[in-house]
């Protein structure tokens, strides 16, 4: 009986969860593949108007010229800072229960900014010209500033979520899964021995710190995008600060969105548990907090300044046209999410998926107060602009989300979601050298000879 | 060394929309229609703003003819990526349509918002691209154009003074929109030459800018009674 030898030799793994769905795979792959990529061609049908048309087939006009395309672009590098940088904190901060999240969190982060930094090219006018950026690009723009922070970020980004993947890739070659010249060319010649092990612990230490300051640097530059400018409601010095903090906001809750979808679909009940995401909501609480302290900030003094140019694009927020956005921008964002993550009762699985969902929405509703009123209320007294985005705006939305999953749908398909070599590491070794670490911050024992 | 600026008449200025016209023949400015206009899609280099006050007298309209204000610091070439907005050497803002590559960031950051951008390929009606005046380039789609002062007619003007041996005067060269008020509200000249008639309103008592205090340094000034 040969299936049961096979059984018995997989089950002998302790850790078989992680792989079972590289090993053997499903149809619901090919289903969710099949309909996220026609989602994806819908979407690009839609855009090929805009290749062939013009912009003009936007919602985008004369005062308000940056729409969709921009709000999406800040959103989705936003949420990139998820991954790297949360996963980077946690490593540097020696977070024992961070083993199961970081490699999710990576992986956020490279199929994010992939996605966000595709979006200016979808905002240009003539996306055939990109490559003046680097024959006549002037470096004092802070267009120039995105294209080298971004471009740098997804880089180490892209070298810290596969650095700590080797080990794993090496399983799965030794484990002879299919295609193994996909694993062979991937593991790099991985075998495990104690000098391997020691350059690949001293590069993923190099690497994790290294990706902290892009990180920040990223958002600061797109926020400067915005406060370079003159503009009322933009031009504001809190603005490098508060996108960094709504960045990592929406990027914790992106995360645990996504945890709760896998934890699901995978089976990983006893990797992600109810500690993981109590941990990581109480990230989302501080966040939650920070946010609204620097929205706080920033609106009172708009508003105790009365700039008459400035209150035009407060009170176009406040009680104007984009009033249903800015409040519900304020529920999701501070009043359902700490409501529901300060209280234990209501920090459970479900009540996290509810806060971590507004905090998306919310997140992105913030983007969009910020692009859209300040090009509306221009200083002159000419009629306001309005924005309603058209259909082709929506379907390259929705092609965007569709490509977020179906990244991730293909991930899943071939690499481990959860870090194996990291949950062995952590059960063997770490519980020991956790607890020894744990004595170093006691009093030492008395000895012998002190005692009186 | 000229030093192009334009003084606007607001008390003569009867808000007939002129200059518009004059601007788009002279320009090569394709009409939008009607239903992108209504999409907040027109078209101007010159605008007209319409400024409605409350006064003891009753509420009052006051026309405000906009072009681009060329301004001494702009906002917008500080923050083009491609060095496609300029800052020329006689104080003119200036756009190169064949690098630009339709970002649209100069728009967001102008404060006064005098660049358009070219939604469409720019559709020509009946045989106006044969009658489209040849010494203007014509744009195509997803540009960003503004405002040039009608910089082809100074260099015109300059060319004709220098086969005549003579200096550029005073009067020499003009705008279209200057050329075509018809209450001649609207006058264009050197503002480092002290005597021409635009650096002499410059210096009116009824002169002012807009929004001076963003220290953009506009060189549009604007004379009226009234601030």
């Amino acid at each position: 009986m040969k299936t049961d030898e096979t059984t018995i030799e997989r089950s002998d793994f302790q850790d078989y969860a992680l792989i079972r769905p590289i090993e053997e795979g499903g149809a619901g792959f090919r289903v969710a593949f099949t309909l996220l990529t026609l989602v994806l061609l819908g979407g690009w049908v839609l855009f090929s108007r805009q290749i062939l048309y013009g912009l003009g087939v936007t919602g985008l006009n004369q005062p308000v010229a940056w729409g969709f395309y921009i709000v999406n672009f800040v959103f989705f590098i936003g949420i990139s800072h998820a991954g790297t940088l949360i996963s980077a904190i946690l490593r540097l901060s020696n977070a024992e229960w961070r083993r199961p999240i970081t490699r999710m969190a990576e992986v956020i982060t490279v199929i994010v900014l992939a996605i966000g930094g595709f979006h200016p090219l979808l905002d240009m006018g003539r996306p055939e010209r990109l490559l003046n950026i680097f024959t006549a690009g002037r470096l004092q723009s802070p267009l120039l500033w995105d294209v080298t922070a971004i471009s740098a970020y997804f880089m180490a980004s892209t070298v810290y979520l596969f650095i700590p993947m080797i080990p794993d890739i090496a399983l799965l070659r030794d484990r002879g899964v299919w295609p193994h010249w996909f694993y062979r060319f991937l593991s790099w010649g991985w075998q495990g021995t104690p000098r391997q092990v020691a350059v690949l612990n001293r590069a993923v230490s190099i690497m994790m710190v290294v990706v902290i300051p892009i990180a920040v640097s990223v958002h600061t530059v797109i926020s400067y995008i915005f406060a370079m400018t003159v503009q009322p409601g933009w031009h504001s010095t809190i603005f490098g600060p508060y996108f960094v903090v709504g960045a990592i906001f929406s990027g914790i809750a992106a995360l645990m969105l996504v945890m709760i979808v896998m934890r699901r679909v995978f089976h990983l009940e006893s990797y992600l548990k109810q500690i993981h995401f109590d941990q990581l909501s109480k990230l989302l609480l501080v966040m939650s907090l920070l946010w609204f302290y620097f929205t706080f900030s920033e609106f009172l003094t708009g508003f105790f300044g009365n700039e008459p140019s400035e209150m035009r694009v407060f009170y176009y927020k406040i009680s104007g046209a984009y009033a249903p956005f800015f409040w519900g921008m304020v529920a999701f964002n501070f009043i359902i999410p700490v409501t529901i993550l300060s209280f234990r009762r209501l920090r459970t699985i479900p009540g996290i998926f509810i806060a971590s969902s507004t905090v998306v929405i919310g997140m992105w509703l913030e983007r969009l107060n910020i692009v859209v009123p300040s090009l509306a209320n221009p200083r002159l007294p000419y009629p306001t602009g309005f924005y309603i985005p058209s259909i082709v705006e929506w379907g390259m939305f929705a092609g965007a989300i569709a490509t977020f999953i179906l990244g991730f749908v293909l991930f899943a398909r071939f690499f481990p979601l959860i870090s194996v070599w990291e949950i062995q590491e952590g059960r063997e070794q770490s519980v020991k050298e956790t607890s020894e670490r744990l004595k170093g911050y006691l009093p030492d024992e008395p000895s012998a000879a002190r005692v009186r | 060394m000229s030093r192009w600026g334009m003084v606007i008449d607001l008390d003569r200025c009867t808000g007939c929309g002129a200059c518009i016209s004059a601007c788009h023949q002279e320009n090569n400015l394709v009409a939008v229609g009607e239903e992108e206009t209504e999409r907040d899609r027109a078209f101007h280099w010159i605008r007209m703003l319409r400024e409605t006050s409350d006064g003891p007298s009753g509420a009052s309209v006051r026309f405000l003819p906009q072009p681009c204000f060329q301004c001494d610091n702009p906002p917008c070439i500080r923050v083009c990526p491609v060095h496609a907005t300029y800052l020329g050497e006689e104080g003119i803002v200036g756009q190169v349509y064949s690098r630009c590559i339709g970002c649209r960031y100069c728009m967001a950051a102008c404060p006064y918002g005098a660049k358009v951008f070219n939604w469409y390929e720019p559709e020509w009606l009946g045989d106006t691209e044969e009658r489209a005046n040849p010494d203007v380039s014509r744009r195509p789609k997803g540009v960003v154009e503004k405002c040039t002062f009608c910089h082809h007619r100074i260099i015109i003007a300059r060319d004709e003074a220098r086969a005549a041996e003579r200096d550029l005067k005073d009067g020499d060269v003009t705008t279209a929109c200057a050329e075509s008020c018809p209450a001649r509200a609207i006058v264009f000249g050197d503002l480092d030459d002290p005597d021409s008639r635009v650096s002499r309103l410059a210096g009116n008592t009824r002169a002012f800018r807009v929004a001076e205090d963003l220290g953009t340094e506009p060189k549009v000034f604007y004379l009226s009674e009234r601030e």
